[in-house]
């Protein structure tokens, strides 16, 4: 499917079927979640990274049955560019209403990035100046365990982290996402 | 012209403080307060804050936009206080945090008042310097606001921020 027709699906879903919330809440609910798991943990920032992932994960292969529902009108992916493509234009369009560029594909079609102009997690957030936080905690983390939860939930084995944040001063916001392998349906085991 | 600003904080503790001067008429933005006096303003502004407080509850509601621009919460208290040569206007948040601007005169003030200069500072309780604070007040009150909606700040913690500073330098070489 042509990326024109993606981005156009995804502005007709955003119009027509997503509820809206007030984008500050979501800014500041999924920063207190962020802060607090700082504080139980104890700035251990490894921990916290790892901890969003898993809450992301868990959110993603719920939020899949979501997004096919809205997105009903769509037929499978026939590649991993196309995921790619829908993942960014209408994936993060219906529930974040931003278009990451997909971009940074390697030769194999099987790893690229998406790199985020806008970023509704990281309004307002100045990463805590301990030395550490700006080298270890990846802030918008959840969004790769998302990403891995739904991709799983439709037969797609993927690795997903971030590489650079503006959070932490770099230039720009981009995630990583590498495919695995698709997951072949297991038979059942026979009733010998 | 010099200036020594600060935010305190709902337990009348410090949360920020800056000290800059003026920008306009050629300023370079250096205070010149002298070192026998760096260490007063502290206690100049901090006394302020009873004074404060009474212009605060007797203009009766709190957070009243009475004489803030437009709809927004927060009030500006003009200039509250002199001491010798030194002046402190206020503005009040909605959230009741005190933003306390010290403002020196470079000319002594007996001078000054009585030929009313154009100069921005010049003549401390003007309208003109009054307006000027107040888009000072202003300006960093938006950015106050953002500061502290960090979900890595703690309400009533000391800004660090070294954004929120530079901004505040911004707003005070825009306006003072």
């Amino acid at each position: 499917m042509a990326a024109s027709k993606a981005s156009r699906i995804g502005e007709e879903i955003w119009k027509t079927r997503i509820d809206k919330v007030n984008a500050e809440l979501v800014t500041l609910t999924y920063g207190t979640i962020v802060a607090q798991l700082c504080k139980d943990f104890e700035d251990d920032y490894p921990e916290v990274n790892r901890q969003l992932d898993k809450m992301g994960y868990n959110i993603g292969l719920r939020l899949i049955e979501d997004y096919l529902a809205k997105s009903n009108t769509m037929k499978r992916c026939s590649n991993f560019r196309e995921t790619a493509d829908m993942i960014s234009r209408v994936g993060f369009k219906i529930f974040l209403n931003i278009t990451p560029q997909v971009t940074n594909w390697t030769a194999d079609n099987n790893s690229f990035s998406l790199v985020f102009d806008e970023n509704p997690f990281a309004d307002f957030v100045e990463l805590p100046d301990d030395g550490r936080a700006q080298n270890e905690l990846w802030y918008s983390n959840i969004l790769c365990g998302v990403l891995r939860g739904a991709l799983e939930m439709v037969q797609m084995q993927v690795e997903a982290h971030f590489i650079s944040d503006v959070l932490r001063g770099n230039d720009t916001t981009e995630m990583r996402v590498t495919l695995i392998r698709y997951i072949d349906d297991e038979l059942p085991p026979e009733d010998d | 012209m010099s200036y020594y600003f600060a935010i305190v904080g709902t337990q009348d503790n410090p949360l920020f403080e800056y000290e800059f001067g003026t920008s306009k008429q050629g300023g370079d933005g250096q205070s010149r307060f002298t070192e026998q006096v760096r260490h007063l303003n502290q206690f100049i502004l901090h006394s302020s804050l009873d004074i404060a407080e009474e212009v605060q509850w007797s203009h009766g509601q709190i957070g009243r936009g009475l004489t803030g621009g437009g709809s927004r919460n927060g009030r500006y208290l003009k200039c509250i206080d002199k001491f010798f040569n030194n002046y402190i206007s206020c503005f009040v948040t909605g959230g009741n945090v005190k933003f306390l601007l010290l403002h020196q005169p470079t000319t002594p003030t007996s001078t000054a008042s009585s030929r009313s200069s154009t100069a921005i500072g010049a003549n401390p309780t003007s309208p003109a310097t009054e307006e000027a604070i107040k888009m000072f007040f202003m300006e960093v009150y938006d950015n106050w606001v953002k500061a502290i909606m960090n979900p890595f700040y703690k309400a009533n913690m000391e800004v660090r921020s070294p954004i929120f500073r530079a901004r505040v330098a911004a707003a005070g070489r825009k306006y003072l």
